[in-house]
């Protein structure tokens, strides 16, 4: 849900309901690290309500735009994520058995 | 007067920043009295005014990620994530602990109880029990839903303490899976529906567990056999049905899939100046036996100096660093980006296996908003 104004589409309050510092902190990082914007943050109006607000103030383009880009921005970052680790276990675990096979070298 | 290029008087921005504006950007120091540059500095223009970028392009951090795997057992791992904001590492957690389901008894169903644990306490510990299954197979159980094969495991457990007998102490082991449902009948429907057909129990199964392909090759059991239950005394019985359904842990730490996960920045230990000598003896002495962070090495001449040997190894007791003087030789000192994560499981999932379900449910969080924005 967007509050924001059809005058200045550069400025908005989302108000997500069912998210939590969990994504609202990672959304906030990655807003940051976006040039285009001028301030970010979030707040969680009430403990008891999961609901976070997230507020986006832009040096130009639509807030909604900017955010959707975060949050495109945050799930790559997130895939990165996996592969890599995926990518470590499979070879951490190749390793692991390649030593406990103990092959010793017949030649000396 | 000499012309000098304007980029080299030493007052211009250099596109880098000055080494102690670089130290606090990377790393909490920690002094002995409290740590200071603890916060991340985030935003992308912090540093415009030196003509540094401090945005994060995703090439450049999928050039800098890195993970180094140190250890995985069946059901503990540790790992290094190196070159990720502590925004990300914090999600990752908190969706370990609190947002991977599991499945966990919910509902007890206690035909006969004359042992001195109380039923809800008895429910209680049931509940806590760890059951080894993959969650995956399963749905959620909404409020309209009957209980079936697809939502719902059912144990039983039937346990009397004969008279004249010791006590007797009840095990997780003798939970036993009905793969078929439930097996007490449900009074009201059966008064009703007449003798001959299938009495009604407490779930509708519409077939046994143990044919689905999932579970033919292996049973749904228990993690451990061994977890005590209730204890019984002479003449004492239990007798009950648990249904476990699934559940996340935001909800109740029960259906949290792991005992812990944490992460801790990766310690960093600085010598600022030679340590020799007897200061050298000193300070390997100053540190705690388990972490043993230092080392003395022969230098020639029978001189001695100090190294850090084991940095990793360091719990910042910040006890070298105490007594007079002492931080002018070594500094204590986190790295921002390195995160040293550790997954324990309870047993439902593999490690490595939980940890990529929670990126899953992180970049499933992204996507959802996306979807709602436009």
């Amino acid at each position: 849900m967007e509050h924001g104004s059809f005058q200045d589409q550069t400025a908005s309050t989302f108000s997500l309901a069912d998210e939590d510092h969990t994504l609202a902190n990672s959304v906030r990082f990655a807003l940051n690290q976006d040039p285009r914007v001028t301030f970010c943050g979030y707040s969680i109006p009430h403990p008891s309500d999961a609901r976070v607000n997230i507020r986006v103030q832009t040096t130009g383009d639509p807030a909604s735009e900017v955010l959707k880009d975060a949050c495109q921005d945050l799930m790559l970052m997130s895939q990165h994520v996996r592969s890599t680790f995926d990518q470590a276990v499979t070879d951490f675990k190749n390793a692991q058995a390649l030593n406990s096979m103990n092959i010793k070298d017949e030649r000396k | 007067m000499a012309k000098v290029p304007i980029w080299d008087l030493p007052d211009v921005p250099k596109g880098e920043l000055p080494p102690h504006l670089e130290l606090q950007r990377t790393r909490v120091l920690c002094n002995s009295d409290a740590p200071t540059h603890t916060e991340n500095i985030q935003y992308s223009g912090a540093y415009a005014s030196m003509g540094v970028d401090n945005s994060v392009r995703l090439g450049q951090f999928q050039n800098n990620f890195k993970v180094e795997v140190i250890r995985v057992t069946e059901d503990d791992m540790e790992f290094d994530m190196i070159g990720i904001d502590a925004a990300l590492a914090n999600a990752f957690r908190r969706i370990l602990i609190a947002e991977l389901p599991t499945m966990a008894i919910e509902k007890v169903l206690i035909a006969n109880n004359t042992s001195v644990i109380q039923d809800e306490v008895l429910a209680h510990r049931l509940g806590l029990i760890p059951i080894k299954v993959d969650p995956r197979l399963f749905d959620y159980m909404s409020e309209n839903d009957v209980p079936h094969e697809k939502n719902t495991i059912v144990f039983k457990l039937h346990v009397r303490c004969e008279r004249g007998g010791p006590r007797l102490t009840v095990k997780s082991d003798e939970l036993i899976w009905l793969p078929n449902g439930s097996e007490f009948p449900l009074e009201a429907a059966n008064l009703t529906s007449n003798s001959t057909s299938k009495p009604k129990t407490y779930t509708s199964f519409r077939c046994s567990q143990d044919s689905l392909p999932e579970f033919s090759e292996n049973p749904i059991g228990l993690k451990y056999p061994d977890i005590t239950i209730a204890k019984l005394g002479p003449g004492q019985e239990i007798e009950l049905e648990a249904h476990a359904v699934k559940g996340m842990g935001k909800t109740h730490a029960k259906w949290s899939p792991v005992a812990t996960a944490w992460y801790r920045m990766l310690p960093e230990v600085v010598l600022l100046q030679d340590v020799e000598g007897e200061k050298a003896e000193e300070l390997k002495n100053k540190c705690p036996k388990p972490c043993n962070v230092f080392d003395i090495e022969d230098v020639g001449n029978g001189n001695k100096r100090a190294v850090v040997a084991r940095p990793r190894a360091c719990t910042l007791c910040r006890e070298c660093i105490r007594g007079e003087g002492w931080d002018k030789y070594v500094a204590l000192r986190r790295v921002k980006d390195h995160f040293i994560f550790t997954i324990e499981s309870t047993g439902a999932l593999p490690p490595e296996v939980l940890f990529t379900e929670a990126v899953k449910i992180l970049e499933e969080k992204c996507e959802r908003v996306i979807t709602e924005l436009s």
